[in-house]
C-alpha cells in the first residue's frame, strides 16, 4: 500500500500546483534558515575530542583576587609560578603547559624567503595527551623537556613546504635562526573549537605549524604571541616577567578517574590554600578544574549570536509549520468527498491516515529538496552574518543533507497530524448524502 | 443477508432529539432484490447508510450476512464494506482525479489485492459495463451514464453480496437510466443481492419487493393509499 499511497501523493502535488508550491516553499525556506545556522551552531558547539573530553581538564586558580575578577569566575590562565609548579607536582597522569608563540621559519634555501608561523610551546605530554596525529615520527620525550632540548614537531604543510613532503624526521629546522631537530610531522591539525587554548583564540584558529617545547620556548625567552593580562605591571626583565602575577600559560591534564579528579583538585585547592597562608593569595583558595566540554561551556566559546540565531530560526520553522499546517487542513478537506468515497469502499480510518501522511511526507521531500538548494546557499552566505574563522566551519556535508531532508519530512509529516485526523474524522454517510 | 430488528438512529442536539428512524424492520433475503421507497426525509438513505456501515445506530438490531455489526470496530466495519458490500450512488461519486481503471480498483487496493488479479478484475467489471475501452478515460471526460457505469463496475470488481444503490438513476436521463436498471437487473439475476432506494415508482416496480419508509418506519402500503395510487408498485 505504500506505493499506492505515494502515486496519491505525487498525483495530489500535481492537483493544486499553487498550495503544493505554497507548502514547498513554507517547508524549504523554513527548514534552511533552521539548518543553516543550525550548521554554525553545530560547527561551534560539537565536541572537539570526543574520545578524550572526559578525562581532560583545565585548571584555573584565582591569582587576581576578587575584585579583579568577573562573577568569581577565575581568569582562563594561569601565571608562569602557578603553573610550573602545579606541572611540577606530577599529579595527573599526563600535564602539558601550553602558551602559542610566533617564530620566523627560515629555509635552508636562501633563494627562500623566511615565513612568520604560528606556534605553540607544549610539554612532550602534549602530543599523546590531545591524541594529535602524527604521519611521521613522535612527539619528543620528557627527557627533551628535561633537557630543554631544542627540538620541534612541524605539521604537513609546513613539511611539504620546507622538504616538498620528503622525509624530514630527524632533520634541521631553523626557528628565530636557532636550529631545532625534527621529531616528528603531524597532519595539519587544528581541533575546533581549539579547545586547549580558548584563552588566546575564543575557540576558533588554525592552529599552529610548528610545537616546540615549553621549557626550550622560556630559556629562549619567547613571550606569549596571546593574552598576557597583570593585575599589576610587572618589573623590568624576563625573570621579573615569569615570577609577576601575568597570566598568560595553560594547563591541562590528563585525569582518568574521578578519583584522581578528585585528588587532583584538592592538590590545587591546597595549593591555593598554601599561597594564601604565604601571604601571596589574600583571598580564599578559588580554583576551577574542568573537563573539555565543561571548559568551553564556562569560557562561552559558542558566540551568543549563533545560539540566539538557531533560535529565532527554529521559531520561524515552527511559524512555517503552522502556515503548513492550514494549507494542509485547506487541502484535505477540500478532499472530504474522495474520502467519504475512500470509506465507503472500504478504506478505514488507519488507511486514511496512511495515505495523507504519506502524501505530507512526499511534500516533506519536495520542501527538503528545495530546502537543501536553499541551505546551501545559506552556509555559503554564513560569513555575511558570522566572523571569517567561524564561517569556515559551517559545511554542507552529507550528515547535514541527510538532516536537511529528514527535519523536512518529519516537519511535514508532524504539520499534518492535525490535517490528517480532520480527514479521518470524515464521516462518510454525511458526505455520500451531500453529493 | 440483511436484517434490521427495531432500529432505531437518532440524531442528538442540546435541545432536541431527532428520530431519522425508529423501530425500523426489514430482512432482506440472500439473491433478493429490494427497493425502498418513500418521500424525501423519511430516512431511507439513513437506512441504507447504516446498511452500508457508514453510519452506526442508536438502538436496535442489525445482523449482516448473520454477524450483529452494533460491536465491530472501524477496521472491522471497513473490512466488511470492503469484501461484501458494494456502493452505487446517485452522484456517482467517482474521484476526479483517477481514471477509469484507477476508481475501479480503489477497493481491490483495500483488499490487499496482488496485481495481476486487480487488473484482470477492473477489466471484467468494465467489460460487463461495456466500458473497457475507457479505461484510461477520466470521469469529466464520460456521460453521466457511462460515469454511473464506471461506478457500477467499481462495485462489481470486489463480487461484494450485498449491492447497495442510492437513486442510481437519480441524476440520468430516461435512456441511461434505463440502461443502468438494465444493468443491476442483469446483476441480480446473476445472484447478487440489491437494496435499491429509490423515489421513482417506475424503477421501484421492476424490483422483487417494495418496502416503504416514511417517518423512519417501514409502513404497509396498504395503509398508504397516496403512495399506492401513484406509485403502480408491485409487491410481492
Amino acid at each position: 500500500m505504500f506505493s499506492y499511497y505515494l502515486q496519491l501523493g505525487l498525483r495530489s502535488l500535481r492537483r493544486n500546483p499553487m498550495l503544493t508550491a505554497l507548502m514547498v516553499m513554507a517547508i524549504g525556506f523554513g527548514v534552511a534558515a533552521s539548518m543553516t545556522t543550525y550548521s554554525v551552531f553545530r560547527a561551534t558547539a560539537r565536541d572537539p575530542i570526543p574520545q578524550k573530553s572526559s578525562v581532560l581538564f583545565n585548571t584555573q586558580l584565582d591569582a587576581f583576587g576578587p575584585e579583579n575578577i568577573e562573577k568569581g569566575e577565575p581568569a582562563g590562565a594561569l601565571t608562569y609560578k602557578d603553573a610550573t609548579a602545579l606541572f611540577r607536582a606530577h599529579k595527573a597522569k599526563r600535564q602539558t603547559i601550553i602558551y602559542p608563540v610566533s617564530v620566523s621559519v627560515i629555509p635552508d634555501d636562501p633563494a627562500r624567503l623566511p615565513s612568520r608561523e604560528a606556534a605553540y610551546a607544549a610539554g612532550s605530554d602534549f602530543f599523546p595527551m590531545f591524541d594529535v596525529p602524527f604521519i611521521q615520527g613522535g612527539g619528543w620525550t620528557t627527557d627533551d623537556d628535561e633537557k630543554h632540548a631544542s627540538v620541534a614537531v612541524i605539521t604537513k604543510s609546513t613539511n611539504d613546504k620546507l622538504f616538498n613532503g620528503a622525509p624530514s624526521v630527524g632533520r634541521q629546522i631553523n626557528l628565530d635562526g636557532r636550529l631545532f631537530r625534527i621529531t616528528g610531522v603531524i597532519e595539519d591539525w587544528a581541533p575546533q573549537p581549539l579547545f586547549f587554548d580558548v584563552w588566546n583564540t575564543g575557540g576558533f584558529d588554525e592552529g599552529a605549524s610548528v610545537y616546540i617545547p615549553f621549557t626550550r620556548a622560556v630559556d629562549l625567552q619567547m613571550s606569549t604571541n596571546g593574552n598576557n593580562n597583570c593585575v599589576a605591571e610587572p618589573a623590568e626583565g624576563w625573570a621579573n616577567y615569569l615570577q609577576s602575577e601575568c597570566i598568560w600559560l595553560s594547563l591541562w591534564s590528563e585525569l582518568p578517574t574521578k578519583a584522581d579528579v578528585d585528588a587532583y583538585r584538592d592538590y590545587v585547592a591546597g595549593y591555593a590554600a598554601e599561597q594564601q597562608r604565604a601571604g601571596r593569595f589574600r583571598w580564599a583558595p578559588n580554583v576551577r578544574v574542568r573537563d573539555v566540554v565543561d571548559w568551553l561551556d564556562a569560557e562561552h566559546v559558542v558566540p551568543p549570536e549563533s545560539q540566539v540565531s538557531l533560535v529565532v530560526s527554529l521559531g520561524f520553522l515552527v511559524i512555517c509549520l503552522v502556515n503548513t499546517v492550514g494549507l494542509l487542513l485547506a487541502k484535505f478537506m477540500r478532499r472530504a468527498p474522495e474520502i467519504g468515497v475512500r470509506r465507503a469502499l472500504g478504506a478505514s480510518r488507519r488507511d486514511i491516515y496512511a495515505q495523507f501522511l504519506i502524501e505530507a511526507g512526499t511534500i516533506g521531500v519536495a520542501g527538503g529538496i528545495l530546502g537543501l538548494l536553499l541551505t546551501g546557499l545559506g552556509v555559503l552566505g554564513v560569513g555575511l552574518v558570522f566572523p571569517e574563522e567561524i564561517a569556515r566551519l559551517a559545511t554542507l556535508d552529507p550528515v547535514l543533507i541527510l538532516l536537511t531532508l529528514v527535519v523536512a519530512i518529519v516537519a511535514s509529516v508532524v504539520a499534518a497530524f492535525y490535517p490528517t485526523w480532520r480527514a479521518a474524522q470524515v464521516q462518510p454517510a454525511w458526505q455520500l448524502k451531500s453529493n | 443477508m440483511l436484517k434490521m430488528t427495531h432500529l432505531a438512529k437518532v440524531y442528538r442536539t442540546e435541545v432536541v432529539e431527532t428520530y431519522a428512524l425508529r423501530d425500523f424492520n426489514i430482512d432482506v433475503k440472500e439473491g433478493e432484490f429490494v427497493a425502498v421507497t418513500g418521500p424525501s426525509g423519511s430516512g431511507k438513505t439513513t437506512f441504507l447508510t447504516i446498511a452500508g456501515l457508514l453510519e452506526t445506530f442508536t438502538g436496535g438490531h442489525y445482523h449482516l450476512d448473520g454477524v450483529e455489526v452494533s460491536q465491530l470496530d472501524d477496521n472491522a466495519r471497513s473490512r466488511i464494506r470492503n469484501e461484501k458490500i458494494g456502493f452505487i450512488f446517485q452522484a456517482f461519486n467517482l474521484i476526479p482525479d483517477l481514471n477509469v481503471f484507477d476508481n475501479v480498483e480503489v477497493p481491490l487496493r483495500y483488499r490487499g489485492m496482488k496485481a495481476a488479479e486487480r487488473k484482470q478484475r477492473i477489466m471484467d467489471a468494465l467489460e460487463r459495463v461495456g466500458l473497457a475501452s475507457r479505461a484510461k478515460h477520466y470521469p469529466a471526460e464520460l456521460s453521466g451514464g457511462q460515469q454511473q457505469r464506471v461506478a457500477i463496475a467499481r462495485a462489481l470488481a470486489g463480487s461484494p453480496r450485498l449491492l447497495l444503490a442510492d437513486e442510481p438513476t437519480g441524476n440520468l436521463d430516461t435512456q441511461m437510466a434505463r440502461g443502468v436498471m438494465e444493468l443491476l437487473e442483469e446483476i441480480h439475476r446473476e445472484g447478487a443481492t440489491i437494496v435499491m432506494v429509490t423515489h421513482d415508482p417506475e424503477l421501484a416496480a421492476r424490483a422483487q419487493r417494495n418496502v416503504h419508509v416514511i417517518d423512519g418506519q417501514v409502513v404497509d402500503l396498504a395503509e398508504e393509499p397516496r403512495f399506492h395510487a401513484h406509485a403502480h408498485v408491485a409487491n410481492s
